[in-house]
């Protein structure tokens, strides 16, 4: 139908003048290309020269998929849902008393226990369930130039920020609806000494961010000047937030629009589950497991709402390896994968042993 | 347009004058001098000037209109929506991704349409303003062309070309006659002459042209070249001459004046009108099967567009019922938003969704097969082993939509004279009442001067045989339209044929006449020339003969004989009558009938040409009387050609036999392989011919066609006279069934063809009586299915006796069968053109009668033997190419959408889009369109060798076998089965509702965390591989180009998307994809699963392939696999063809 429409040709009436030059020869040219005679290579695929390619695909698919899947396990990841759902959660309180607008923030405090030490550097995240960053609406709900410090995308938000650009007249800094739901609870871990103290795990909260987006996507309104509240002068906080945007941190290098927490917030999720990188605790020097095993307090300031949208929170400690945090997924897809080159390797020798017999016998008798 | 016009025009006259007689023809004045007061009054009718319009736009209205123009298409007006959707709504992708392939492709076309527009224009204004000498109140006055008008009286010299169609008036040369070559309207080099109108020869300066009062009545224009009525009233002393006009008054445009000095004539039509103009128009369009294919894949991609969206559309409602997962906290809509009405939100949603998939059909698919079909058809024409040396001509191709057709074909409807035979003539022998004459010096084109002789066969004719003898070499010499052309022509002194030199030669339109009028030369009688309205003949003696040329009867294919009327140089007169034996037996009333029938069907079974040819004494009476009738039909404007033909017919009769003539028309080089090979391929031939049965069933045997082993049925006139039609039909049928029954067994033992086969004969009168529609008798309505049953069992069919209008009808009464097959006409002559037009592929042979088929075909070329290579080697080439290229192209847009589609089910039916705009808009025009065009025009599954060698190959592709449903459906479950693999797979690595899993980490040095558009670009470079890849492992033929192409596009693909993720600065406000791919390639997982599941999702097409290869395979794989085996140890035909590609490179 449109194919049709689209190749019909002009129909109107040529009315070719021939030229003087209709004289030359017309003997066409004796090259390659236009003889079709270009040198090739002509592969075939047969069951004879797939069945090597299958085979080596699956000695090596198998191996690399049991290196993977052993690394994954020996991931050590610890998670716990703080959402307070149950009544018998500590966190159950806060839940269900939530308000944008209480001034006295909620805690609740959740044991834990962890069974093995984490040897390495541990990291610790946040995770949302059936949190929608993905949708378009929210996702295309932010201004990168503002973000990026241009002082007049900081006054006058794209329209793509609305309903979250404006609040009394006043632009919001930063715009938009991811902004504007930046997660801001608390998370803090106690580990209870055998002896009975409680010690507050130092928590990193710088490098949780990619280095290029916090050193050159993003970026403070007036760069260089020493001042943020003068930069951010004429603008307002979005909405929920709790405190202005060049209120987020003490340390300079990470207040502003390039506070990491922020900056790892504005990296809308791929899907509805999602978890968020929130502190690094770093290796101790010697000897010392980073978190030794026992038992240990997560405590919560519970700010961020998620009851409404039947969301959940958790809160994850996790140690990596060279392939990355815990995903056997990719180890069995590959030890999958491999067994299948492999039987199929098997299935394609029968074949070709079967059919080449036959070819040949088909051949003699011709 | 100038067509449009003057139809509407004539509409308007219709309407306006209200008398019929305005509409069919024309007045026009002579130098626009009204005529004498009391003649029959007219109302002046307006004509346009000679302006040639052949541009299409001006200077002003070329944008809106061209605009206009490519928006009618369909397919353009079906991305304008989407982008004007784009424009007008909220939607997911930016208007730039369906905005930019959209101006692109309008940009290119626009730009190439206007080229052409300003070429013609410099064409048109070139012809308007070349200067034209007209005569104005008895002076020549030079005028532009283009103001020109009908009625003036044009003045032409030599060489010049007519600016429009004109009567002629007077000539340079005594007899009223000048000499044209229409080259340029169909490539016929030979000099025609035409002849001015009796009554005004004589007024030969532009004084005595320009006092001509007169008037000519004629038709309105029409695009016939060779017919034209008219009527001249020549008004001297008042009273009005009555002339005819025919055709041989009539100089048509673009014609030029040759060996005439120069000439006077009239205006009739002009600019628009001519007929070459009418001409240039409107050529049917041809669409080819493969078309047909993707019209029908395009409605299901449109309806699985459409129910996709809907189907998300009403998900998302669904889904949003709940208010807090339409509106959550963190996400609100807009005040404006929210205040629209339900049903326009869910329209809005509806036409986002469509946007969203609005790739599945692809812009870029048009353009990219009309350049693969227009930059393939270059391969055609460059094809070295289509090169005739001898006719210095190679292969053209007059349109390219129709290259993979030629892959396709199942019928092949061949001409025989000139086509399948080299229509070079010999004049073998001659039967005078059964004595034989043979001329012993046989060779055509030049005759060794004075080289005649004569071989008596039998022994010398008595005295009264002696007679007819002499009347029967008179009659050759007299009774044809030839013309001598004489090489060089100094200052009027000819030096021609009476000199005895070779200088001169002999031309007419029929190779026949040439070959007959050589032949009486080569037995002594040589025809010199027509002068002053006497033919001049050389005799045996020495002596010239004359003979007053009175009428000629002109040759026709309905009557298949001319004839002549002359008068001796003792006033005797003669009719002389040439003619087919079947034309003319019926006709003779006396003469040996009996011996010269069985020496002309001896001659025939031979696979000569065979003529007969008789006279007949006229009376002075009767030569009035015949003179009358002539004048009668002659004059009259309506209905000319019947009554000339009953005038014919009244006059040729009584005739009394003379004798026969035999010419060979040998078979074209390879003609008989060349038919060998089409029916190994599959492909039925029929022939069919215009010659008597007799002889096209010699030339049929001779080039294979039929063997020997044949069984022929015949469905001729001879046997409908026995038996009635129907009983014919009913036997034959019976016939073939039963064996064709039998042989179905057989075929499975033996292949090599020893079963019998049929051959069907039938003749243009039994055709038309099978072909008659139905009528009361209800078995006849059935005649035409059980014909085609008949005919659909024999191998091969021979039509003789046809009129070229019922070749087309045959084409057409097989093009119409139940199995719709493709059919393709070749032939070389004007009668071919009706069935050349008709077929699904006319092919048209550069042969010796004009160039009118090559003209009207879709492809020309030189010889019939390169029917062979175009087909089985090119056709089939194209067919591959153009159905892989659809194929993939839905694939790759199936795997490119897919996922898209799934990414709706985890974004809450947001449209949010899983790709990149960058990539939406690139995918299809940069990052995957190159391998895949390049593909379509040099994959070669099989060498060009064994394609000629093994014709059955061309099997494997009949009936569009490769663009089935269930193929086209394995395509779309592939690609579907791929966009999962590449969804869920980077779905699992991202997702974390287990317990366990977490992929959104990445290491190395840092630990960060990946979003959406990581995912979306994991995706992605795993599709571009992907389908890159599949294609890669569909290429048979690696050339250095394709590895160019296919890693080339790999690699830009890379370097774009670190380019395209590494520039923050002109693209600040957007700034999504900054640094997602490094990011994502400096990641260990992102690595390792790109590649499984770039593997994971070849898997299954690499199984098919392999497992079918092995325990299915097609005779195409079976070469290959053999080829292969073959390569290992040394053939020589592997070997010559290595070399042979060494030596070329």
């Amino acid at each position: 139908m449109m194919a049709s429409s689209y190749t019909a040709k002009e129909e109107d009436g040529h009315i070719t003048v021939s030229g003087p030059g209709a004289l030359r020869s017309r003997k066409p040219e004796n090259t390659a290309f236009k003889q079709q005679r270009l040198p090739a290579w002509q592969p075939i695929l047969t069951a004879g020269t797939v069945l090597p390619a299958f085979f080596i695909i699956g000695l090596l698919f198998i191996p690399i998929g049991i290196g993977l899947f052993v690394t994954s396990n020996n991931i050590k990841e610890f998670e716990i849902d703080y959402t307070g759902v149950d009544a018998s959660s500590p966190c159950y309180n806060c839940s269900q008393s939530f308000s944008w607008n209480s001034s006295r923030p909620c805690t609740c405090s959740i044991p834990f226990y962890l069974e093995q030490p984490y040897e390495s550097n541990v990291y610790v995240y946040y995770g949302l369930s059936n949190f929608y960053q993905n949708h378009r609406r929210y996702v295309k709900s932010r201004d990168d130039s503002q973000l990026n410090g241009d002082p007049k995308s900081l006054m006058e938000p794209s329209k793509e920020c609305e309903p979250y650009a404006f609040h009394e007249n006043k632009p919001i800094a930063p715009c938009g609806a991811i902004a504007n739901s930046m997660f801001n609870d608390t998370l803090e871990l106690f580990y209870n000494d055998p002896n009975g103290t409680k010690v507050q795990i130092l928590l990193n909260t710088t490098g949780i961010a990619w280095w290029t987006d916090k050193h050159v996507k993003f970026g403070n309104p007036g760069r260089n000047s020493p001042n943020l509240t003068a930069a951010f002068q004429g603008t307002t906080k979005p909405i929920n937030w709790r405190r202005p945007v060049f209120d987020l941190d003490a340390d300079e290098a990470n207040n502003g629009f390039i506070n990491e927490d922020f900056i790892v917030w504005m990296r809308t999720a791929a899907l509805p589950t999602f978890r968020k990188l929130y502190r690094i605790i770093n290796k101790k020097s010697g000897m010392v497991p980073t978190l030794p095993r026992g038992n240990y307090s997560l405590e919560v300031v519970y700010n961020y709402p998620v009851r409404s949208f039947e969301g959940r929170k958790r809160m994850i400690l996790s140690t990596i390896s060279w392939m990355g945090g815990k995903n056997p997924f990719l180890g069995i897809a590959y030890i999958t994968v491999g067994s299948v080159c492999f039987f199929l390797g098997v299935v394609l020798l029968l074949i070709h042993h079967k059919c080449g017999n036959r070819n040949n016998n088909a051949d003699i008798s011709n | 347009m100038g067509m449009d016009f003057s139809t509407l025009r004539t509409l308007i006259s219709r309407y306006c004058v209200g008398e019929e007689n305005w509409v069919d023809s024309r007045t026009i004045y002579i130098g626009h001098k009204e005529p004498p007061p009391g003649t029959e009054a007219f109302i002046q009718q307006r004509f346009p000037d000679n302006r040639i319009v052949s541009s299409k736009y001006t200077f002003w209205n070329f944008v809106p209109k061209n605009m206009f123009e490519q928006f009618r298409r369909v397919a353009n007006f079906y991305f304008l929506i989407i982008f004007l959707v784009q424009l007008i709504i909220d939607t997911p992708t930016s208007p730039i991704t369906s905005g930019l392939p959209l101006f692109f492709v309008i940009t290119v076309t626009s730009i190439k349409q206007g080229y052409e527009d300003w070429l013609r224009h410099k064409a048109d204004n070139s012809v308007n303003q070349c200067p034209v000498h007209v005569v104005q109140h008895g002076k020549v006055v030079r005028k532009q062309s283009r103001k020109l008008r009908v009625g003036d009286v044009v003045f032409m010299k030599e060489n010049e070309t007519f600016p429009c169609d004109l009567i002629l008036l007077s000539t340079s040369r005594d007899d009223g006659t000048c000499f044209v070559t229409t080259a340029s309207l169909d490539g016929e080099s030979s000099h025609k002459t035409h002849y001015a109108v009796q009554d005004t020869k004589a007024y030969i300066t532009e004084k005595e042209v320009d006092s001509i009062q007169a008037t000519i009545e004629c038709e309105q224009p029409q695009p016939d070249l060779y017919k034209f009525v008219g009527r001249i009233n020549i008004y001297m002393d008042n009273e009005p001459v009555a002339r005819p006009l025919g055709a041989e008054n009539l100089l048509l445009r673009g014609a030029t004046l040759k060996n005439t000095e120069h000439i006077y004539a009239v205006a009739i039509y002009t600019g628009m009108e001519t007929k070459m103009a009418l001409n240039y128009q409107s050529k049917t369009q041809k669409r080819s099967a493969v078309e047909k294919s993707m019209n029908a894949y395009l409605v299901v991609y449109l309806c699985i567009l459409i129910s996709k969206a809907l189907i998300n559309t009403l998900l998302k409602y669904v889904w949003q019922a709940d208010s807090n997962r339409d509106e959550p906290w963190y996400n609100n809509r807009t005040d404006t938003e929210r205040q629209r009405h339900i049903v326009i939100r869910a329209f809005t949603d509806f036409l986002a969704f469509m946007v969203l998939f609005n790739y599945i059909i692809p812009v870029s698919m048009y353009v990219t097969v009309e350049m693969q079909k227009f930059l393939g058809s270059y391969f055609i024409m460059w094809d070295d082993d289509m090169f005739d040396e001898e006719l210095g001509e190679r292969a053209v191709v007059n349109t390219s939509d129709l290259n993979e057709e030629l892959g396709q074909v199942e019928y092949v409807f061949t001409d025989k004279t000139g086509t399948l035979t080299e229509n070079n003539m010999e004049f073998i022998e001659c039967c005078v009442d059964g004595h034989i004459y043979v001329a012993d010096a046989i060779c055509n084109g030049q005759v060794m001067p004075g080289a005649t002789s004569m071989d008596m066969i039998d022994s010398s004719p008595g005295p009264g045989a002696r007679e007819h003898e002499e009347l029967f070499f008179r009659a050759l010499c007299l009774c044809h339209t030839v013309q001598v052309k004489e090489e060089e022509t100094v200052d009027g002194i000819k030096h021609g044929i009476h000199q005895g030199k070779s200088t001169s030669f002999y031309i007419s339109s029929s190779p026949d006449e040439v070959a007959l009028v050589e032949g009486m030369k080569r037995l002594g009688f040589t025809y010199l020339r027509l002068r002053d309205g006497h033919m001049e003949i050389l005799n045996r003696e020495d002596e010239i003969e004359r003979f007053e040329l009175l009428e000629v009867l002109t040759f026709d294919s309905v009557r298949r004989r001319m004839s002549v009327i002359v008068r001796s140089s003792t006033g005797e007169l003669y009719l002389f009558c040439k003619g087919a034996d079947s034309s003319i037996f019926p006709r003779v009333i006396s003469g040996k009938v009996e011996e010269v029938r069985a020496r002309v069907e001896h001659n025939a079974v031979e696979g000569l040409r065979t003529l007969c040819v008789a006279y007949r004494p006229l009376s002075p009476e009767q030569y009035t009387e015949v003179c009358h009738m002539l004048n009668g039909a002659k004059l009259s404007l309506h209905d000319r050609d019947k009554r000339l033909a009953e005038a014919y017919d009244a006059i040729e009769k009584d005739l009394i036999l003379l004798g026969a003539t035999a010419v060979e028309d040998r078979l074209q080089e390879k003609a008989a392989d060349t038919i060998e090979s089409l029916h190994k391929a599959g492909m039925k031939v029929w022939v069919l011919t215009g010659d008597k049965m007799e002889t096209a069933a010699a030339t049929c045997y001779a080039s294979k066609l039929f063997h020997r082993n044949t069984q022929i049925l015949e469905l001729t006139t001879k046997r409908t006279e026995e038996q009635n039609l129907h009983d014919v039909l009913f036997d034959l049928s019976r016939t073939v069934l039963r064996q064709h029954g039998g042989m179905a067994r057989d075929s499975f033992s033996g292949l090599s063809g020893d079963c019998t086969d049929f051959g069907l004969i039938i003749d243009g009168a039994t055709l038309s009586a099978v072909m008659r529609p139905a009528q009361e008798d209800s078995n006849s309505g059935n005649y035409k299915e059980i014909f085609l049953e008949i005919c659909r069992n024999c191998s091969a069919v021979l039509c003789c006796r046809m009129a070229p209008l019922q070749k087309a009808q045959i084409v057409k009464l097989i093009k119409a069968s139940e199995e719709h097959p493709i059919t393709l006409a070749i032939g070389d002559g004007a009668n071919d053109v009706s069935m050349i037009l008709e077929a699904h592929v006319g092919i048209g042979i550069m042969g010796k009668e004009g160039r009118q088929a090559v003209r009207n075909s879709d492809y020309a070329i030189p010889k019939f033997k390169h029917l062979k290579k175009i087909l089985l080697v090119h056709g089939h080439y194209y067919y591959i190419r153009i159905s892989e290229l659809v194929q993939y192209f839905f694939y790759k847009n199936v795997c490119f959408i897919f996922p898209q589609f799934l990414y709706q089910f985890f974004c809450g039916f947001s449209q949010q889009p899983l790709f990149d705009t960058a990539y939406l808009t690139l995918y299809n025009i940069s990052f995957t369109s190159l391998p895949i065009l390049l593909y379509s025009l040099i994959e070669q599954h099989i060498n060009v060798d064994i394609l000629k060698k093994d014709p059955s190959l061309y099997r494997d592709i009949a009936k569009n076998s490769l663009l089935r449903w269930p193929i086209f459906i394995y395509w779309t479950l592939l690609g579907v089965y791929d966009a999962i693999v590449m969804f869920f797979g980077a779905y699992f690595l991202f997702d974390n509702t287990t317990f366990t899993s977490n992929g959104q980490l990445m290491t190395t040095n840092t630990q960060m965390m990946f979003g959406n558009w990581t995912f979306g670009t994991l995706v992605f470079t795993v599709l571009v591989f992907t389908v890159t890849f599949k294609l890669a492992l569909d290429t048979h033929y690696w050339t250095w180009i394709n590895h160019f192409v296919i890693w080339g596009s790999l690699v830009f693909f890379v370097v774009f998307s670190l380019l395209w993720g590494g520039i923050i600065r002109p693209f600040l406000n957007y700034q999504r994809m900054y640094y997602v791919f490094m990011q994502m390639l400096s990641s260990g997982p992102a690595w390792l699963s790109i590649i499984l599941l770039i593997t994971a999702s070849l898997l299954p097409d690499v199984l098919k392939k392999v497992i079918c290869r092995a325990l299915w395979p097609t005779t195409t794989e079976c070469i290959q696999t053999k080829r292969r085996c073959l390569a290992s140890e040394p053939s020589t035909i592997f070997m010559l063809s290595q070399t042979s590609s060494r030596i070329s490179f």
